[in-house]
């Protein structure tokens, strides 16, 4: 995808399979399709750095509605997004968390930095 | 229904089957009735394992992978082997956070996780000589009465 289609457009639909990408009042919304695993980790990565360099991003959002697994590479998804957003003051999000994720989130000790809501736009309105 | 059963895997080394490893071994103990909890901590501790071969062992380049496991009654033993690199120091390699690869945005939390999740964890590795690490759970659920 060229630079230009990225800043033109505030939804990034690629790879729909693993995760659907929006901007909204500079906040990048991450949804997940897939599980979080290193697999799917690298893609996300890539992806999301791109819009957070190009797209003046303050806060994250990683939405888990349609994603019923992650593992420790999503731990390292998470922290290296946080990394790059916290020194500007911004925050990360977490919505739609079920169970099993949720159980990551809490032995990981992640929920210390990262904030839980029930929807995206309950994390949009706290930001 | 006979108490025992086993199934071995052998897979390459690709980030796509850490998905199937996965969901693989969630179906084969699915006899066992686990509750959902314990479904998703075998999950999750097979991935670490089977990533832990990929990115480490044999460090993105091609190879094998063997997941082997067994059932007897309602112990679980699952066995995750790679023929890479091996690990030269397992102590330092389980401590929590500890990674080689923070470029690579690993959490340090492999280790961690499979030992969180399981009741046991055994890891078997030298330098060149490949990694198995080797993990048992009992489903503590009564409702596999058959």
């Amino acid at each position: 995808m060229s630079k230009n289609n990225l800043i033109n457009s505030s939804v990034h639909v690629e790879n729909p399979e693993k995760a659907i990408y929006k901007v909204e009042n500079h906040c990048l919304i991450i949804q997940l399709n897939s599980d979080l695993d290193h697999h799917s980790a690298l893609k996300i990565r890539e992806k999301s750095d791109h819009i957070i360099a190009h797209d003046n991003i303050r806060n994250i959002i990683f939405d888990f509605s349609n994603s019923n697994f992650m593992d420790s590479s999503g731990i390292g998804v998470i922290m290296g997004r946080y990394k790059k957003v916290i020194f500007s003051g911004g925050k990360i999000a977490v919505t739609g968390i079920n169970p099993p994720v949720d159980r990551i989130f809490r032995v990981s000790g992640l929920y210390k930095i990262i904030q839980k809501y029930e929807t995206v736009m309950d994390a949009l309105k706290a930001f | 229904m006979s108490d025992t059963n086993e199934m071995t895997l052998v897979f390459d080394s690709k980030s796509e089957n850490e998905g199937f490893a996965r969901v693989a071994t969630a179906a084969f103990i699915a006899p066992l009735n686990p509750t959902m909890e314990e479904i998703s901590d075998i999950k999750t501790a097979v991935s670490e394992a089977v990533t832990n071969s990929i990115i480490h062992g044999y460090n993105g380049k091609p190879g094998k992978i063997t997941l082997h496991c067994s059932i007897d009654m309602q112990n679980i033993r699952i066995e995750v082997k790679d023929e890479g690199c091996g690990i030269e120091d397992i102590q330092k390699a389980m401590e929590p956070l500890y990674t080689t690869k923070p470029e690579l945005e690993r959490s340090g939390m492999g280790f961690a996780f499979m030992e969180a999740f399981m009741d046991h964890l055994e890891v078997i590795s030298q330098a060149n000589q490949g990694t198995k690490v080797i993990m048992k759970k009992t489903i503590q659920s009564s409702a596999a009465e058959s």
